[in-house]
């Protein structure tokens, strides 16, 4: 990570810095102000509008990328901080050559949204919870008696527990739920 | 052309679903130009007075600061027909939250800091922003929400009320409400030339460009206003809100493209709210259970900005036969932020009120909620005395509760325990009025087989380019897939918002005509196409907008089960079900994804959505969606919506009647009455939270000992 | 948000060193908590300490039987250990009840200690709120604190703590290992939070220049039966109405060890020391909860708006204790 100073001076603390970031499997270098998220960069760096602006708050989980595999809220990213990282929105999820992930496609199928607003943040946020349960992570529901380290079966309550930080205005949360479903190994 | 089957009804795939899984749908907020600037407004931090002075130079020393906006120095607007959109015209504070500056800066950041920076001088005047029942302000306006009128009596309701064998006398209260559809409102407008383009985050375009043009004196020839992806209103972007008025205001100011996002924290005081109601419900009846008289009072807020009332009464009057009734709506002018259309106004806590006590009334007398009200169906409208075009609310009673178990049920309340947990089932009933406005559209022939079908419809997450298409197919006779459909731009033919339920029907009226026209025409045409195709256009003024002799309303049944659990409080629902009579459904897929919706708004505001009004600051301190709570997957079961065919020769081309909003109305008291089965205890006031219900079971303990 | 300088810390001694010489410096975790203040303008540092790849991210279990948790720990890891899920299960538990999948990847362990309260008069910058700004009242007091404090509140702040994690911990025994210039320390977690008192501003005892290093579950209380539970408004993704945590043992027919802390009832989490001495040496029944409880209980001062909390927190703890003692009765 390189730094520069502003145009304050040389007193003045720096408000930018280098920050290199792989997108979608693409490297990006940015020289970026210090409060920028994630999300911003995502959305008027780099042209992804997919990560979605809910709250900006971490209260909706309509932002949610995955970084370095984990999901996240991209809202309360500081993209200086994430130098390094590798990041996947839903613009990236479908596998080269495919027109749609298969959970885009169980979207579809599955009438998984209205206005389509959280619909980003929903598939994201499903992606990474399929794999930390197969990663054998427990959520709120899960069996405390279960053993450590296999995959955790995810059922309608598992599903919806695990995808509770993605809220849903339209309440297409039934079909979510499904769509999730589909697409479970 | 007859081999084509029908596609109406047909469960199509939405249009844009491809573009809204992969995330290249764009929003109003996401329009990038070059030279795009970002304003972001500073709120009042007071509840009522006068600015008294702007200090605008700290915030203009914010690097990347392009301007503050106030009222010393915004573009003069038109007095708006709505007032809530005079922003930045004089010193008045209203109410806490109103926009007092406007600062425009390179970035969204740099947009944040400049507002912050800015600092506001007021000169505060005492507030109230407090409703009650008794407050001295109270007055019956003139009309309520809707256009109808404030009060409707019929025969004699307080003495026959006395006089009835069995009576029900309930308050209920139902909290400020706010919309939070997942995309806040946002507007980027910029200039070409003389021209003027926005896109917008509204439920109709049409509506906004109409407005635009009279507030800044604009022809409507030289402005735009696109609303191709909307993320959800629910009412609250029915007309326009303030961001796309300060959009244009700070494009004009600036010369460069400007975009206004409103942070999710400043929704509850400036693009409306469900006000706050609260019901006095009084039910007559004789000991076999017919209505002899039903008084329903409503008193509500709005503020000192406009008028808005709450039409909470009006469902009384659709619903049951009774020959003796009273309607009546009051409001008391306070200084809190301006209330306005969410989801199913007047209808969604007027019908929580109502079948809340008609459960209660159920109880007294012994019989069942459902037996109940399929004895005080009526003939005909019982405030207007017209017949129903069609009401099939029994039907769905019977159908609902056959699905549902309801014969299953044990009816004595707190009779079915599971450990800790308290089970309950409950059933309460929907209705919505059937709502149509005139609109225009357009319809093209194209050399190549297809059609083309343009009208400014607003795809607000409905379904509206899929059902639309499919009306235009069926009407053209042609396959789905070689209808074209352009909807979301002020430059279609002209068409009125997605709201009141009455979208598609108007919407649909206009295409199916201009489909119909066009059939006509290609009937008589010989030879091939000329190059631009043949086209025909319609306008449903004068047919849509007639008066109906008829009563036309949708009808609906609500069933919940809840699990109570003693030791929290917590109220979980884990079963609803609804069965709508809503004419012909048009698309099976979206119809259902909408009725699915709107219980689950419903399930919210039974248990987990409420405001509330800060008395000594004046504003709702569920601000954000951290403590205002929508429901969250996990409070939300399997859900089932269900319709039986309604054959309506009364309504449309299509035979439809609305149904974006009647899912939400039975809900909450369907909820409410599963809570009082479950427990015992009935709870007036929503949302049933564990703060309340425990204590009602703590009480109801009490009084059992 | 004001803009600020930032520097990633490579070692605690730099962080510390970063954190003590730089006015205005905050330490930067998950940022789950301080982006979303920062951005409200509650907290307006004028550098950010980037801690959150300390080499303080691993979970290692001590020959003595204890766990010490790095502070960059993430919730979720933490909440899905082998070690925490079996033998401190209270702690996977009120982990697992916190925030969302999202929040708990990002949030540390260091982080959610330090996480500020949600009062909505402390987030709004244009109220009285002697927390963020003493001196200059609190809005909350005659205002709307249906979430606020009932035990150990002060004229000046009827704020809670937010965390359930935090609650685990002072159930539990847990230290918090702190490092600053005077060199390493650690404190109980149950002493970790204050109370308001008349410095509602100070949250912690965490001194100038000191950061959090982790956490230290210690042997004494792993295997012993222990839960976490919370009422909230909505089944998940939302702040604690209240919250218990309790571990407790049961030999020879009565308790020989009880730790329970609440959440969501006071400025800090509010260790039961009351109730945990009244059970002492007494058979594990429904009865000797619920008296042993009250007596805690009894210290409460619900204000106008909140008095469920007492009521709610009681029916939490019997239910608890009850459920962990319940193969003792057996």
């Amino acid at each position: 990570m390189g730094s520069h100073e502003d145009r304050d001076g040389d007193t003045a603390p720096r408000r930018y810095s280098d920050t290199t970031l792989r997108v979608n499997g693409k490297p990006h270098t940015l020289s970026v102000d210090h409060r920028r998220v994630l999300l911003d960069v995502l959305r008027e760096d780099l042209d992804l509008w997919g990560a979605k602006k809910g709250c900006d708050h971490g209260q909706c989980g309509a932002c949610t990328v995955l970084v370095d595999g984990r999901r996240l809220n991209s809202c309360l990213l500081l993209a200086v901080a994430l130098d390094g990282c590798e990041v996947t929105t839903v613009e990236g999820l479908a596998g080269d050559g495919e027109e749609l992930h298969p959970l885009q496609r169980a979207f579809l199928d599955r009438d998984a949204f209205q206005c389509g607003y959280c619909t980003p943040g929903q598939i994201c946020s499903a992606l990474g919870a399929i794999t930390e349960a197969a990663a054998g992570h427990p959520s709120r529901v899960t069996d405390p008696a279960a053993p450590s380290g296999e995959p955790v079966r995810l059922d309608k309550g598992e599903i919806r527990e695990r995808l509770s930080g993605n809220l849903c205005r339209c309440g297409a949360y039934p079909r979510i739920v499904e769509a999730v479903e589909d697409v479970i190994p | 052309m007859a081999s084509v089957p029908t596609v109406l009804g047909a469960p199509a795939e939405r249009r844009e679903g491809l573009e809204k899984v992969t995330g290249t749908a764009r929003y109003a907020a996401e329009q990038p130009r070059p030279g795009r600037l970002f304003a972001r407004p500073v709120p009042a931090a007071i509840a009522r007075g006068r600015v008294t002075g702007v200090e605008t130079a700290a915030a203009l020393a914010v690097p990347g600061v392009r301007a503050v906006l106030t009222h010393e120095n915004a573009p003069r607007l038109v007095e708006p027909d709505d007032a809530t959109l005079a922003v930045l015209q004089d010193a008045r504070v209203p109410h806490r939250g109103w926009f007092v500056a406007l600062v425009v800066a390179d970035t969204a950041e740099a947009a944040r800091a400049g507002a912050a920076a800015v600092r506001v001088a007021y000169d505060a005047e005492d507030h109230d922003v407090t409703l009650t029942a008794a407050h001295p302000a109270s007055y019956v306006p003139e009309e309520v929400g809707g256009g109808y009128p404030a009060r409707a009596e019929h025969g004699e309701p307080e003495e026959v009320f006395g006089s009835s064998a069995v009576r029900v006398d309930v308050a209920y209260r139902v909290p400020p409400l706010h919309n939070h559809p997942m995309e806040p409102h946002a507007s980027t407008a910029h200039w070409d030339g003389e021209r003027l383009t926005v896109h917008t985050s509204s439920q109709g375009s049409t509506v906004v460009r109409a407005t635009l043009a009279q507030l800044f004196g604009l022809p409507e020839e030289r402005i735009t206003v696109v609303a191709e992806h909307v993320g959800g209103g629910f009412g609250s972007k029915g007309t326009p809100r303030p961001d796309v008025v300060l959009a244009v205001m700070a494009t004009r100011h600036t010369g460069r493209p400007v975009t206004v996002a409103l942070p999710r924290r400043m929704l509850p005081a400036v693009v409306g709210h469900r006000a706050p109601t609260l019901h006095r419900i009084r039910l007559g009846a004789a000991p076999d259970g017919s209505l002899t008289s039903v008084l329903h009072e409503v008193t509500t807020h709005t503020s000192r900005v406009k008028e808005f009332v709450e039409q909470a009464a009006m469902p009384a009057r659709v619903m049951y036969a009774a020959p003796h009734s009273r309607t009546l709506h009051r409001v008391v002018p306070l200084d809190v932020p301006s209330p306005s259309w969410m989801r199913a106004p007047g209808e969604a806590p007027g019908m929580y009120a109502l079948e809340s006590a008609m459960d209660e009334l159920a109880g007294e007398l012994g019989i069942d909620p459902v037996e109940l009200r399929v004895l005080n169906e009526p003939d005909r409208e019982p405030d207007s005395g017209k017949p129903f075009s069609s009401r099939h609310l029994v039907e769905c009673l019977r159908e609902g509760a056959r699905r549902f178990g309801w014969s299953r049920r044990d009816p004595r309340p707190g009779s079915h325990r599971e450990g800790p947990l308290l089970v309950g089932s409950g059933v309460a009933a929907a209705t919505y009025p059937v709502q149509v406005s005139p609109s225009t559209a357009e319809a093209r022939a194209l050399p190549d087989g297809g059609f083309l079908v343009r009208v400014n419809a607003t795809d607000i997450g409905t379904g509206a380019r899929t059902v639309l298409a499919q009306v235009a197919a069926d009407a053209l006779g042609a396959p789905l897939d070689r209808v074209r459909i352009e909807v979301g731009s002020s430059d279609l033919p002209s068409a009125p918002l997605a709201g009141g339920s009455s979208g598609t029907a108007s919407w649909g009226w206009s295409v199916h005509e201009a489909c119909t026209r066009l059939t006509e025409r290609l009937a008589v045409h010989a030879g091939p196409l000329p190059g631009d195709g043949i086209s025909a256009h319609a306008d449903t003024t004068g047919t849509a907008d007639t008066d109906s002799p008829w009563a036309r309303h949708a009808f609906g049944a609500h069933f919940a089960e809840v699990a109570v659990d003693t030791v929290t409080g917590e109220v979980r629902v884990r079963r609803l079900l609804g069965v709508y009579a809503a004419g012909h459904i048009l698309n099976a897929r979206t119809a259902r994804s909408q009725f699915v919706g709107a219980m689950t708004m419903g399930l919210g505001m039974a248990l987990t959505e409420g405001s509330t009004m800060d008395a000594a600051f004046g504003d709702f301190t569920e601000a954000d969606l951290a403590a205002y709570h929508v429901p969250a997957h996990a409070d939300v079961p399997e859900i089932e919506a269900h319709w039986i065919d309604e054959h309506d020769p009364h309504l449309n081309p299509m035979g439809s009647k609305g149904i974006g909003e009647i899912g939400i109305v039975g809900t909450p008291a369907a909820i409410g009455n599963a809570v009082h089965h479950a427990t015992g205890s009935r709870l007036r006031e929503l949302p049933l939270t564990p703060d309340r219900v425990l204590t009602a079971l703590r009480e109801g303990r009490t009084r059992g000992r | 948000m004001r803009t600020f300088d930032y520097v990633r810390a490579t070692s605690v001694t730099e962080a510390a060193d970063a954190l003590a010489t730089r006015p205005g410096a905050r330490c930067l975790g998950g940022g789950t908590n301080l982006v979303d203040l920062m951005k409200l303008g509650v907290e307006r540092p004028a550098t950010l300490v980037d801690v959150s790849r300390l080499p303080l991210d691993t979970i290692e279990e001590l020959p003595d039987g204890s766990l010490r948790v790095g502070a960059t720990v993430r919730n979720s890891d933490l909440a899905a250990h082998p070690a925490v899920r079996y033998r401190w299960p209270a702690l996977s538990q009120a982990l697992l009840a916190g925030a969302s999948g999202q929040l708990r990847n990002a949030a540390t362990t260091g982080g959610n200690l330090l996480q500020r309260t949600r009062c909505p008069y402390f987030q709004d910058v244009t109220k009285p709120c002697n927390k963020r700004e003493p001196g200059s009242g609190c809005g909350a007091r005659d205002g709307v604190h249906r979430d606020h404090a009932v035990l150990g509140h002060s004229a000046h702040c009827i704020a809670t703590h937010p965390s359930d994690m935090a609650v685990a911990l002072s159930a539990l025994d847990a230290r918090v290992e702190l490092y600053g210039a005077q060199g390493a320390r650690s404190v109980a977690a149950a002493e970790f939070h204050r109370l308001p008192g008349d410095r509602p501003e100070q949250d912690t005892v965490i001194g100038p220049g000191e950061i959090v290093t982790g956490v230290l579950l210690p042997a004494a209380t792993a295997g012993v039966p222990s839960a976490y539970r919370k009422a909230r408004d909505r089944a998940s993704y939302a702040f604690a109405l209240a919250s218990v945590a309790a571990v407790v043992r049961v030999g020879d027919g009565v308790v020989t060890r009880a730790g329970i802390a609440f959440g969501a009832v006071a400025h800090r989490p509010w260790r039961a020391r009351r109730a945990e001495e009244a059970l002492i040496g007494a058979a594990p029944t429904e009865a000797a909860f619920e008296h042993a409880v009250d007596l805690e209980l009894s210290a409460a001062q619900p204000l106008r708006d909140n008095a469920y909390k007492v009521p709610l927190a009681r029916a939490l703890a019997v239910d608890v204790l009850t459920r962990l003692t319940a193969a003792a009765r057996t």
